[in-house]
Protein backbone atom coordinates (compact mmCIF):
# COMPACT_ATOMS: atom_id res chain seq x y z
CA UNK A 1 0.00 0.00 0.00
CA UNK A 2 1.41 3.38 -0.90
CA UNK A 3 1.16 6.02 1.81
CA UNK A 4 0.23 9.63 1.05
CA UNK A 5 1.60 12.27 3.43
CA UNK A 6 0.01 15.72 3.34
CA UNK A 7 2.45 18.52 4.26
CA UNK A 8 0.63 21.77 5.10
CA UNK A 9 2.88 24.82 5.55
CA UNK A 10 2.70 28.34 4.13
CA UNK A 11 6.49 28.44 3.87
CA UNK A 12 8.09 26.81 0.86
CA UNK A 13 11.36 26.40 2.76
CA UNK A 14 9.55 24.51 5.51
CA UNK A 15 7.87 22.25 2.93
CA UNK A 16 11.27 21.54 1.37
CA UNK A 17 12.64 20.62 4.81
CA UNK A 18 9.70 18.36 5.51
CA UNK A 19 10.27 16.70 2.13
CA UNK A 20 13.94 16.08 2.96
CA UNK A 21 13.11 14.50 6.31
CA UNK A 22 10.39 12.34 4.72
CA UNK A 23 12.71 11.15 1.95
CA UNK A 24 15.31 10.14 4.53
CA UNK A 25 12.89 8.21 6.71
CA UNK A 26 10.22 6.90 4.35
CA UNK A 27 11.51 7.17 0.78
CA UNK A 28 8.63 5.01 -0.48
CA UNK A 29 5.91 7.36 0.84
CA UNK A 30 4.40 10.08 -1.38
CA UNK A 31 4.43 13.72 -0.36
CA UNK A 32 1.46 15.97 -1.19
CA UNK A 33 2.00 19.69 -0.49
CA UNK A 34 -0.48 22.36 0.53
CA UNK A 35 0.47 26.04 1.08
CA UNK A 36 -2.56 26.85 3.23
CA UNK A 37 -5.35 25.27 5.27
CA UNK A 38 -7.82 26.00 2.45
CA UNK A 39 -5.63 24.23 -0.08
CA UNK A 40 -5.31 21.28 2.30
CA UNK A 41 -9.10 20.97 2.59
CA UNK A 42 -9.38 21.08 -1.19
CA UNK A 43 -6.79 18.31 -1.59
CA UNK A 44 -8.54 16.18 1.03
CA UNK A 45 -11.68 16.40 -1.08
CA UNK A 46 -10.18 14.52 -4.00
CA UNK A 47 -7.18 12.59 -2.69
CA UNK A 48 -6.73 9.85 -0.16
CA UNK A 49 -4.44 11.14 2.58
CA UNK A 50 -3.02 8.77 5.18
CA UNK A 51 -0.80 11.00 7.32
CA UNK A 52 -0.78 14.79 7.87
CA UNK A 53 2.05 17.13 8.92
CA UNK A 54 0.57 20.55 9.69
CA UNK A 55 2.33 23.83 10.47
CA UNK A 56 0.73 25.79 13.32
CA UNK A 57 1.50 29.41 12.42
CA UNK A 58 -0.25 30.09 9.09
CA UNK A 59 -1.83 33.28 7.81
CA UNK A 60 -5.39 32.35 6.84
CA UNK A 61 -6.15 29.73 9.45
CA UNK A 62 -3.93 28.15 12.08
CA UNK A 63 -2.86 24.53 11.92
CA UNK A 64 -4.59 23.42 15.11
CA UNK A 65 -7.95 24.47 13.75
CA UNK A 66 -7.26 22.60 10.51
CA UNK A 67 -6.10 19.56 12.47
CA UNK A 68 -9.28 19.59 14.57
CA UNK A 69 -11.40 19.54 11.42
CA UNK A 70 -9.27 16.77 9.98
CA UNK A 71 -9.59 14.77 13.19
CA UNK A 72 -13.41 14.86 12.93
CA UNK A 73 -13.30 13.60 9.36
CA UNK A 74 -10.60 11.01 10.02
CA UNK A 75 -10.64 9.84 13.65
CA UNK A 76 -7.67 7.49 13.21
CA UNK A 77 -5.40 9.50 10.89
CA UNK A 78 -1.90 10.12 12.29
CA UNK A 79 -1.60 13.92 12.49
CA UNK A 80 1.41 15.95 13.67
CA UNK A 81 1.47 19.66 14.46
CA UNK A 82 4.84 21.07 13.37
CA UNK A 83 5.84 24.33 15.00
CA UNK A 84 8.61 26.37 16.59
CA UNK A 85 5.96 27.70 18.96
CA UNK A 86 6.82 25.29 21.75
CA UNK A 87 4.47 26.81 24.33
CA UNK A 88 2.87 24.42 26.79
CA UNK A 89 -0.60 25.59 25.67
CA UNK A 90 0.04 24.70 22.03
CA UNK A 91 1.34 21.25 22.98
CA UNK A 92 -1.70 20.70 25.23
CA UNK A 93 -4.10 21.76 22.46
CA UNK A 94 -2.42 19.34 20.04
CA UNK A 95 -2.86 16.53 22.57
CA UNK A 96 -6.53 17.38 23.04
CA UNK A 97 -7.23 16.55 19.42
CA UNK A 98 -5.00 13.50 19.54
CA UNK A 99 -2.31 15.04 17.35
CA UNK A 100 1.42 14.65 17.91
CA UNK A 101 3.71 17.60 18.42
CA UNK A 102 6.97 17.91 16.47
CA UNK A 103 9.28 20.92 16.92
CA UNK A 104 10.59 23.10 14.11
CA UNK A 105 13.10 23.20 12.53
CA UNK A 106 11.99 19.84 11.26
CA UNK A 107 14.73 17.21 11.08
CA UNK A 108 14.63 13.51 10.24
CA UNK A 109 15.61 12.84 13.84
CA UNK A 110 12.72 14.89 15.19
CA UNK A 111 10.17 13.36 12.84
CA UNK A 112 11.27 9.77 13.29
CA UNK A 113 9.17 8.94 16.34
CA UNK A 114 5.98 10.27 14.82
CA UNK A 115 6.50 8.53 11.46
CA UNK A 116 7.34 5.17 13.04
CA UNK A 117 4.19 5.39 15.14
CA UNK A 118 2.17 6.40 12.09
CA UNK A 119 3.53 3.47 10.05
CA UNK A 120 2.57 1.11 12.84
CA UNK A 121 -0.95 2.51 13.10
CA UNK A 122 -1.45 2.31 9.34
CA UNK A 123 -0.24 -1.27 9.20
CA UNK A 124 -2.50 -2.42 12.03
CA UNK A 125 -5.48 -0.56 10.53
CA UNK A 126 -4.92 -1.72 6.96
CA UNK B 1 18.05 54.06 32.73
CA UNK B 2 14.41 55.12 33.19
CA UNK B 3 13.54 58.77 32.65
CA UNK B 4 11.57 58.91 35.84
CA UNK B 5 8.43 57.30 34.51
CA UNK B 6 8.09 55.31 37.68
CA UNK B 7 8.51 51.82 36.27
CA UNK B 8 11.88 50.45 36.98
CA UNK B 9 13.11 46.93 37.28
CA UNK B 10 15.08 46.06 40.40
CA UNK B 11 18.50 44.47 39.99
CA UNK B 12 17.02 41.07 40.81
CA UNK B 13 14.22 41.54 38.26
CA UNK B 14 16.74 42.56 35.61
CA UNK B 15 18.75 39.51 36.50
CA UNK B 16 15.70 37.26 36.17
CA UNK B 17 14.68 38.83 32.86
CA UNK B 18 18.22 38.39 31.49
CA UNK B 19 18.06 34.75 32.55
CA UNK B 20 14.66 34.17 30.89
CA UNK B 21 15.81 35.89 27.70
CA UNK B 22 19.08 33.96 27.75
CA UNK B 23 17.29 30.63 27.89
CA UNK B 24 14.84 31.70 25.16
CA UNK B 25 17.63 32.87 22.89
CA UNK B 26 19.71 29.78 23.56
CA UNK B 27 16.80 27.63 22.45
CA UNK B 28 16.55 29.80 19.33
CA UNK B 29 20.29 29.42 18.69
CA UNK B 30 19.98 25.63 18.87
CA UNK B 31 17.32 25.86 16.16
CA UNK B 32 19.48 28.10 13.98
CA UNK B 33 22.35 25.70 14.43
CA UNK B 34 20.12 22.86 13.23
CA UNK B 35 19.04 24.90 10.21
CA UNK B 36 22.52 25.88 9.02
CA UNK B 37 24.69 23.18 10.56
CA UNK B 38 27.25 25.58 12.05
CA UNK B 39 28.04 26.77 15.53
CA UNK B 40 26.14 29.90 16.58
CA UNK B 41 27.72 32.30 19.09
CA UNK B 42 25.53 34.46 21.32
CA UNK B 43 26.21 37.65 23.24
CA UNK B 44 24.87 38.35 26.71
CA UNK B 45 21.45 40.05 26.38
CA UNK B 46 21.42 43.74 27.13
CA UNK B 47 18.25 45.36 28.36
CA UNK B 48 17.46 49.01 28.71
CA UNK B 49 14.53 51.34 29.08
CA UNK B 50 15.02 54.06 26.51
CA UNK B 51 13.33 56.15 23.81
CA UNK B 52 12.57 54.66 20.41
CA UNK B 53 15.09 56.97 18.69
CA UNK B 54 17.91 55.78 20.93
CA UNK B 55 16.94 52.17 20.35
CA UNK B 56 16.98 52.80 16.60
CA UNK B 57 20.38 54.48 16.86
CA UNK B 58 21.69 51.46 18.77
CA UNK B 59 20.67 49.14 15.94
CA UNK B 60 22.39 51.30 13.35
CA UNK B 61 25.49 51.55 15.49
CA UNK B 62 25.71 47.75 15.63
CA UNK B 63 24.54 46.75 12.18
CA UNK B 64 24.70 49.73 9.83
CA UNK B 65 21.77 51.51 8.20
CA UNK B 66 20.95 48.94 5.51
CA UNK B 67 19.14 46.36 7.56
CA UNK B 68 16.62 43.65 6.90
CA UNK B 69 14.48 42.18 9.65
CA UNK B 70 11.91 39.50 10.17
CA UNK B 71 9.34 40.98 12.51
CA UNK B 72 6.73 39.27 14.60
CA UNK B 73 4.45 40.95 17.07
CA UNK B 74 3.36 39.13 20.19
CA UNK B 75 0.51 39.75 22.58
CA UNK B 76 -0.70 38.36 25.87
CA UNK B 77 0.10 39.36 29.44
CA UNK B 78 2.78 41.51 27.85
CA UNK B 79 2.90 42.64 24.23
CA UNK B 80 5.43 44.00 21.82
CA UNK B 81 7.52 43.29 18.78
CA UNK B 82 10.36 40.86 18.21
CA UNK B 83 12.85 41.18 15.38
CA UNK B 84 15.55 39.06 13.83
CA UNK B 85 17.86 41.58 12.18
CA UNK B 86 20.65 41.25 9.60
CA UNK B 87 22.67 43.59 7.45
CA UNK B 88 20.95 43.53 4.02
CA UNK B 89 24.23 42.61 2.37
CA UNK B 90 24.29 39.29 4.23
CA UNK B 91 20.69 38.21 3.84
CA UNK B 92 21.34 36.14 0.72
CA UNK B 93 24.13 34.32 2.56
CA UNK B 94 21.72 33.49 5.36
CA UNK B 95 19.17 32.21 2.84
CA UNK B 96 21.90 30.10 1.25
CA UNK B 97 22.87 28.70 4.65
CA UNK B 98 19.35 27.58 5.53
CA UNK B 99 18.42 26.21 2.09
CA UNK B 100 21.43 23.91 1.87
CA UNK B 101 24.08 23.21 -0.74
CA UNK B 102 21.84 21.42 -3.25
CA UNK B 103 20.11 24.61 -4.40
CA UNK B 104 21.45 26.70 -7.29
CA UNK B 105 22.15 30.41 -6.91
CA UNK B 106 19.03 31.35 -8.86
CA UNK B 107 16.89 29.09 -6.72
CA UNK B 108 18.28 30.66 -3.55
CA UNK B 109 17.59 34.17 -4.89
CA UNK B 110 14.05 33.12 -5.72
CA UNK B 111 13.35 31.70 -2.29
CA UNK B 112 15.34 34.31 -0.31
CA UNK B 113 12.40 36.24 1.18
CA UNK B 114 10.54 33.11 2.18
CA UNK B 115 13.65 31.53 3.62
CA UNK B 116 14.26 34.63 5.76
CA UNK B 117 10.65 34.75 6.92
CA UNK B 118 10.64 31.09 7.92
CA UNK B 119 14.03 31.38 9.64
CA UNK B 120 12.72 34.36 11.60
CA UNK B 121 9.54 32.46 12.39
CA UNK B 122 11.45 29.55 13.88
CA UNK B 123 13.97 31.66 15.80
CA UNK B 124 11.54 34.21 17.22
CA UNK B 125 8.84 31.64 18.03
CA UNK B 126 11.35 29.46 19.87
CA UNK B 127 12.61 32.39 21.85
CA UNK B 128 9.20 33.88 22.72
CA UNK B 129 7.56 30.52 23.42
CA UNK B 130 10.35 29.56 25.83
CA UNK B 131 9.96 32.89 27.63
CA UNK B 132 6.17 32.39 27.80
CA UNK B 133 6.61 28.92 29.25
CA UNK B 134 9.02 30.16 31.89
CA UNK B 135 6.80 33.07 32.87
CA UNK B 136 3.71 30.85 32.69
CA UNK B 137 1.61 33.14 30.52
CA UNK B 138 0.59 32.27 26.96
CA UNK B 139 1.62 34.60 24.13
CA UNK B 140 0.02 34.85 20.72
CA UNK B 141 2.48 35.36 17.87
CA UNK B 142 1.69 37.03 14.55
CA UNK B 143 2.73 35.78 11.12
CA UNK B 144 6.31 36.93 10.29
CA UNK B 145 6.83 39.98 8.07
CA UNK B 146 9.97 41.19 6.34
CA UNK B 147 10.91 44.83 6.88
CA UNK B 148 13.84 46.72 5.40
CA UNK B 149 15.58 49.99 6.15
CA UNK B 150 17.56 51.63 8.92
CA UNK B 151 16.95 51.19 12.65
CA UNK B 152 14.18 53.82 12.71
CA UNK B 153 12.29 52.07 9.91
CA UNK B 154 12.50 48.70 11.60
CA UNK B 155 11.45 49.86 15.04
CA UNK B 156 8.67 52.11 13.76
CA UNK B 157 7.25 49.13 11.96
CA UNK B 158 7.80 46.92 14.97
CA UNK B 159 5.78 49.17 17.22
CA UNK B 160 3.01 50.22 14.86
CA UNK B 161 0.37 48.12 16.56
CA UNK B 162 0.92 49.48 20.05
CA UNK B 163 -0.49 52.33 22.02
CA UNK B 164 1.96 55.14 22.37
CA UNK B 165 0.80 56.67 25.60
CA UNK B 166 4.21 56.30 27.18
CA UNK B 167 6.11 59.10 25.48
CA UNK B 168 7.85 56.60 23.24
CA UNK B 169 9.71 54.87 26.03
CA UNK B 170 10.30 51.17 25.49
CA UNK B 171 11.97 48.24 27.15
CA UNK B 172 14.57 47.27 24.61
CA UNK B 173 16.22 43.83 24.69
CA UNK B 174 19.08 43.15 22.41
CA UNK B 175 21.24 40.10 21.71
CA UNK B 176 23.79 39.70 18.95
CA UNK B 177 24.76 36.39 17.43
CA UNK B 178 27.28 35.29 14.86
CA UNK B 179 28.18 32.31 12.74
CA UNK B 180 31.92 32.55 12.18
CA UNK B 181 32.18 29.90 9.47
CA UNK B 182 29.81 31.89 7.30
CA UNK B 183 30.75 35.40 8.34
CA UNK B 184 27.14 35.98 9.40
CA UNK B 185 26.14 38.39 12.12
CA UNK B 186 22.71 39.27 13.30
CA UNK B 187 20.67 40.50 16.18
CA UNK B 188 17.55 39.51 18.01
CA UNK B 189 15.73 42.52 19.41
CA UNK B 190 12.57 42.77 21.44
CA UNK B 191 10.64 45.87 22.25
CA UNK B 192 7.83 46.34 24.75
CA UNK B 193 5.95 49.44 25.81
CA UNK B 194 5.67 50.65 29.38
CA UNK B 195 2.33 49.03 30.22
CA UNK B 196 3.84 45.69 29.20
CA UNK B 197 6.85 46.40 31.37
CA UNK B 198 4.51 46.70 34.36
CA UNK B 199 2.93 43.31 33.60
CA UNK B 200 6.35 41.81 33.00
CA UNK B 201 7.59 43.14 36.34
CA UNK B 202 4.80 41.24 38.09
CA UNK B 203 5.52 37.99 36.24
CA UNK B 204 9.21 38.32 36.99
CA UNK B 205 8.29 38.72 40.65
CA UNK B 206 6.39 35.43 40.55
CA UNK B 207 9.25 33.76 38.66
CA UNK B 208 11.77 34.95 41.26
CA UNK B 209 9.55 33.84 44.16
CA UNK B 210 9.19 30.39 42.65
CA UNK B 211 12.92 30.09 42.01
CA UNK B 212 13.63 31.05 45.61
CA UNK B 213 11.02 28.57 46.89
CA UNK B 214 12.64 25.75 44.95
CA UNK B 215 15.93 26.58 46.56
CA UNK B 216 14.86 26.02 50.14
Amino acid sequence: MSVNVLVVDDSKLARINAGKALRTLKPEWNKVEAGSAAEAIEILGHETIDVALIDFNMADRDGLSLAAELRQLHPAMPIAIITANIQDEIIARAREINASFVAKPLTAEGLQGFLSGAALRLRSAG
Amino acid sequence: MSDGHGIELTELEKDALTEVVNIGVSRAAISLRKMIGEHVLLSVPSLEVLGRERAAALLVQQGGDQLVAVKQSFSGAFSGGALLIFPQARSLELARAVTGPEMTNDEVVEIEQEALAETGNVILNNCLATMANMLKRPLTMSIPHIVKGDGTNLLAQAGDDQDDGDAGLVLFLYISFSVRERDLQGYIAMMMNMSSLLALKELLGAFIAETMAEDF
